[in-house]
């Protein structure tokens, strides 16, 4: 067996309980106190995440945008400095390499952040199609990460940077100070309520670690795990690459088709069958489906009409705060309208289930 | 962690408890804590044989599924029907309120095979 890999954070886990697992090769927390409690914190107050795992790129030269645009399915020409956009990059076929963020940080000078699991593959993808004089660099090992999330992450946060967080928009990000160590402060996030991810040089990452529980003693933040991580983006409906996306499922299919500007002048890798699916529809699509027996469904698990296999579920759980056991299915487009009722195979046994409108938890506005 | 004196153990971490003919089965206080909460219990119906070593159910907590497997051989003769509203019984109340079914044993004598609550407290500190 390889050694897991680990994150600048690793060792703090155990100050605060956390219970470790092997997530894609990385040993990173699944949880702190309990899934439940850490995403209602998320939904109420606000969690920290370390996601120091998660992969880093910079990418500069002239026609760095031109070559973004190239290899990525949103407009990439939209995007000002100091903003950052939800891309996905695709095949040829419009199955999805990755999906991920670009910050701009000045006109031909971006930075990239990747899945853990597909660094590797995301560079390699980048370095093979890029002009030879963009300057592309790895730098996941020497930057740590954190998330923090939920309505209180703002008020959290503001004590211990020297950034107004007031004048930082949805999808905006800035470089400043956060418990005095260099950040940059992006407000992004995977979770579905507001809050921040926050990258800083590994080596400091522990001391913002520390700062964020420390100011958010008050609010009642709380460090949180992995398993919180994904039942909060579930029920958001975000998608994770492996499940809802993947070398087979193009973005579009996926839900993700806000993401996919097929106006752009740009033939960008995979533009024509995206287009295709924009415009005709895609023969596949995830929806939400809800269990009706009782049950939950999981990844994997075969979906049935009568007995014609129609998808399988890519994620499912039972929610932590609505108890809801739902999950998200990839299932042909012609039984994809919500109310459709289908089977999901469970140990073997086929149980009701119907299909349901998604998004499964949407942030009140203020 | 609380290991009962009084119960034998399964490699699978399932205790068994015997009373009179009947043996009550459920999961041990270490893996209610290794599986986190628990949000729902599956259970065999009564009149269902198991088998040792074989799955007779399942228990899933937000993050996973995780089989139950039979510590002895034997009949379903009752199952336990809160579960299915309360599998919070199961972290809360690992041997008590979270027994999960009783076996008629096929061979009491396969209980007499389990661990001790000793050598159970022994594996798991060499997990």
């Amino acid at each position: 067996m390889t050694e897991l890999l680990r994150t600048p954070l690793f060792d703090v886990y155990k100050e605060h309980g956390g219970k470790t697992i092997d997530f894609g090769g990385w040993e990173l927390p699944v949880q702190f106190s309990s899934i439940k409690e850490e995403h209602e914190a998320v939904r109420t107050k606000a969690g920290l995440f370390d996601v120091s795992h998660m992969g880093e790129f910079t990418l500069k030269g002239k026609g760095a945008e031109a070559f973004l645009q190239s290899i990525l399915t949103n407009d990439v020409s939209k995007l000002k400095v100091g903003k950052a956009q939800y891309n996905i990059m695709c095949y040829p076929n419009g199955g999805s390499v990755d999906d991920l963020i670009i910050y701009k940080q000045g006109e031909d000078d971006f930075f990239i952040c990747v899945n853990a699991s597909n660094i590797e593959k995301d560079f390699a993808w980048m370095r093979e199609h890029k002009p030879a004089n963009l300057k592309l660099v790895n730098i996941s090992d020497s930057i740590g990460q954190v998330a923090l999330q939920g309505p209180l992450a703002v008020n959290t946060l503001q004590k211990i940077t020297d950034v107004n967080l007031a004048e930082v928009s949805f999808f905006g990000f800035t470089n400043g100070k956060v418990a005095e160590v260099p950040s940059v402060i992006a407000r992004t996030g995977y979770t579905g309520e507001d809050g921040f991810e926050i990258y800083a040089p590994a080596d400091e990452i522990v001391k913002v670690w520390n700062a964020i529980l420390e100011a958010g003693a008050e609010f009642g933040v709380l460090p949180c795990g992995l398993g919180a991580r994904d039942t909060l983006r579930f029920e958001a409906c975000l998608p994770l690459y492996g499940q809802e996306l993947s070398a087979d499922i193009s973005p579009v299919e996926a839900g993700m088709g806000f993401a996919v500007k097929t106006d752009v002048e740009a033939d960008f890798i995979g533009k024509a069958v995206l287009k295709e699916y924009k415009e005709n529809g895609a023969p596949r699509k995830v929806v939400g489906v809800e269990m009706i027996d009782r049950g939950i469904p999981r990844h994997g698990y075969p979906v049935y009409i009568n007995d014609e296999l129609i998808g399988e579920v890519t994620t499912g759980t039972q929610v932590p705060t609505s108890k809801r056991n739902i999950g998200l299915a990839l299932l042909k487009a012609e039984h994809t309208a919500v109310g459709t009722q289908v089977e999901i195979e469970i140990r073997g046994k086929r149980l009701k289930a119907e299909v349901v409108a998604t998004p499964f938890y949407k942030r009140e506005k203020k | 962690m609380s290991i009962p004196r009084e119960l034998r153990y399964s490699e699978d971490h399932e205790w068994v408890k015997v009373d009179g003919e009947k043996c009550f089965i459920g999961i041990t206080d270490h893996a209610q804590h290794a599986l986190g909460d628990i949000v729902f219990v599956e259970l065999p119906e009564i009149g269902d044989d198991i088998t040792a070593g074989e799955p007779f159910g399942s228990v899933e907590s937000t993050k996973a599924v995780s089989e139950l497997y039979a510590p002895i051989s034997g009949k379903v003769v009752e199952i336990n029907e809160e579960l299915m509203d309360n599998p919070n019984f199961v972290n809360e109340s690992p041997y008590e309120k979270a027994w999960m079914i009783v076996v008629e044993a096929d061979d009491l004598s396969e209980v007499d095979g389990l661990m001790d609550a000793d050598q159970y407290a022994t594996m798991i500190s060499e997990e």
